[in-house]
């Protein structure tokens, strides 16, 4: 029997398996490569490769009211790489903090879908980022503010390679690991491709989750499947298995996820989606929602 | 002569703890320095010392402030102003979060450090960024009255410090600009310390039968512009006197205001030119760098001829 994007979305509030959450990810990837295309500007490759991520987060894991956003025992999300700004606002829109329409408005003039988010202007943004580097310091204060007034939000972060590439990054881990704030996790979206080349070419990260251990985490042994949601939900088993933080969680997944001809690709991190490509690409996307509906 | 800045407001720090539950105070392994360890002494839960590591310490006291904390950041003026502007800006500024920026060890006044700790260009940095409020304290009871200002507000504000004992100002009830001395035929406006080089001009000045106002105005943002127009539009002649370079900082921001308002009066500044500085006992250094009571007393002068 078939369930549809809209049956699902009529439900909003709950928790979604992991077949469910499929099908919400790649209808939101739909609606992202729709919108980039639509506007003409916008980041597409990190956008889709972090779909399975954020669609498991806002529709299974946090503990958040889309109509009382500042809701101070809320849990926290910090997208550190910002210029995946479309699939943020793609989720908030779906899950009720403004309305899905307004995504028609994504970087126009007086819009509130700046750029990059913007916590002062979009509602359920918990931090404005753009420039790469700032979201693990900055979750970590959010984290350790939980920790002083007895609060038992979790905080989120979600870094690509940019991220790792700033020196900042690096300051924050050796912070983290010193202060040791609970329920403070680091999820990182490794599709190791970044603006100009693949991770290895631009600044190698490799053995990148022993550096995180050597910098004093608790890092997830298994490196999951950060586009496939039955591997995404069992990260989330494992971030409430033990009680040792701050957590890290590698994810590899692939840039461009979704468009066969933009998967892996550098130059699809931030190009214009154009008229041709666009076809192409929605046939895919189209088709895979199709495969997954009648999966249900 | 009572505290130095640094004491008076690390022990005024230590002593809000008490009743402001919301602050909390961070600092980057200089807490002896800064006399931030005066609250973590007091309030070890409280209190983060992140290493050195400026531009992380900001953004950690940014995602506190996010959840109803107050924070205060301390490091030296020029490694908050020029290590963590991307984070000042980006995530403070542009959010407009209350995060208290507390730069120790400002202008020259780790004079025999030399060039690489002296912060000479941190109030045109701070200055320029759109909600930072920028203050300048000229003395220790002022360094406390910043703090006690800045707490009170929803946005950032720059608190620049000063390391060394200097002499104290006439007090006020709370910061803002202040008359040391009355006179009519020049104005000498001197922002933080260069305040009391100011006033001992004005008593030099005096013996040559000048009279010279001298408005001590720390607060360079928002600037405190009547004050100056109503003893300017007495004595028709204005020096602005800061230990800064002269391009963006206290002189800047008057000179702009008066220019766009079309205040005409003849007008002189004295600070550091386009050169960095150098290495030696502060007074000395300051005097090699034009703030001295004698040079400012000289161009005053010139400013009357």
């Amino acid at each position: 029997m078939n369930t549809t994007v809209e049956e699902l979305l009529s439900q909003k509030e709950r928790k979604f398996n992991a077949k469910e959450l499929a099908l919400l990810a790649a209808y939101f990837r739909s609606v992202m490569f729709d919108t980039l295309h639509t506007r003409g500007t916008g980041h597409w490759g990190g956008a889709a490769s972090s779909a399975e991520l954020t669609t498991c987060l806002y529709f299974n894991r946090l503990t958040i009211k889309s109509d009382d956003p500042q809701w101070e025992d809320r849990d926290r999300v910090v997208l550190s790489k910002g210029h995946a700004s479309i699939n943020l606002y793609t989720m908030l829109a779906h899950r009720g903090f403004f309305p899905i329409e307004e995504l028609s408005t994504f970087r126009t003039l007086n819009t509130r879908l700046q750029g990059h988010p913007c916590m002062k202007t979009l509602p359920g943004v918990d931090m404005s980022t753009g420039a790469l580097g700032h979201g693990l310091s900055i979750g970590l204060g959010m984290a350790l503010a939980a920790r002083q007034s007895g609060k038992q939000y979790w905080t989120y972060v979600i870094s690509g390679e940019g991220c790792l590439n700033e020196g900042q990054s690096w300051e924050a881990l050796m912070s983290a690991a010193k202060f040791k704030p609970g329920h403070f996790v680091l999820m990182i979206d490794y599709n190791k491709v970044q603006l100009d080349g693949t991770t290895d070419e631009i600044m190698p990260l490799e053995p990148l989750a022993d550096k995180l251990k050597a910098f004093g985490w608790n890092v997830a042994e298994k490196a999951y499947d950060g586009n496939n949601t039955e591997e995404v939900l069992e990260s989330f088993a494992w971030m409430d298995s033990d009680n040792q933080w701050p957590k890290a969680v590698i994810y590899n997944t692939v840039k461009g996820k979704g468009v066969s001809f933009t998967e892996g690709k550098n130059t699809w991190h931030g190009a214009v989606i154009d008229d041709d490509s666009y076809t192409k690409g929605m046939l895919e996307l189209n088709a895979d929602i199709e495969k997954k509906e009648a999966s249900l | 002569m009572s505290d130095t800045m640094r004491d008076a407001f690390g022990k005024k720090l230590a002593e809000l703890g008490a009743t402001h539950p919301e602050l909390v105070v961070f600092d980057a392994d200089v807490s002896s320095s800064t006399k931030s360890a005066y609250f973590g002494k007091a309030f070890p839960d409280r209190f983060y010392n992140v290493g050195v590591a400026e531009a992380n310490m900001v953004d950690i006291a940014a995602g506190m402030s996010t959840a109803g904390y107050h924070p205060v950041v301390n490091a030296f003026a020029i490694f908050l102003a020029l290590k963590a502007t991307d984070q000042i800006r980006n995530t403070i500024c542009y959010n407009n979060l209350p995060v208290i920026i507390a730069g120790a060890y400002g202008g020259l006044s780790d004079s025999f450090d030399g060039a690489s700790h002296q912060a000479i260009t941190d109030i045109a940095i701070m200055r320029a960024l759109p909600n930072m409020q920028v203050i300048v304290p000229g003395d220790a009871k002022q360094a406390e009255q910043a703090l006690e200002y800045a707490l009170q507000q929803e946005g950032p504000v720059y608190i620049r410090l000063n390391r060394n004992a200097m002499p104290d100002l006439p007090a006020t009830d709370a910061i803002g600009t202040v008359c040391t001395a009355i006179g009519s035929d020049v104005t000498i406006a001197a922002n933080g310390i260069t305040a009391s080089f100011a006033h001992e001009a004005a008593v030099l000045l005096q013996k040559e039968g000048i009279k010279a106002e001298v408005l001590s105005v720390p607060v360079v943002k928002p600037l405190d512009v009547q004050t100056l127009k109503n003893s300017v539009a007495k004595t028709g002649k204005l020096l602005c006197v800061e230990e800064h370079v002269l391009a963006g900082g206290f002189s800047s921001a008057v000179s702009e205001v008066f220019m766009r308002e079309g205040i005409s009066c003849r007008f002189d500044a004295i600070g550091i030119e386009d050169v960095f500085t150098e290495t030696g006992p502060y007074e000395p250094l300051l005097a090699k760098y034009g703030i001295s009571a004698e040079h400012i007393a000289e161009r005053a002068k010139k400013l009357c001829k």
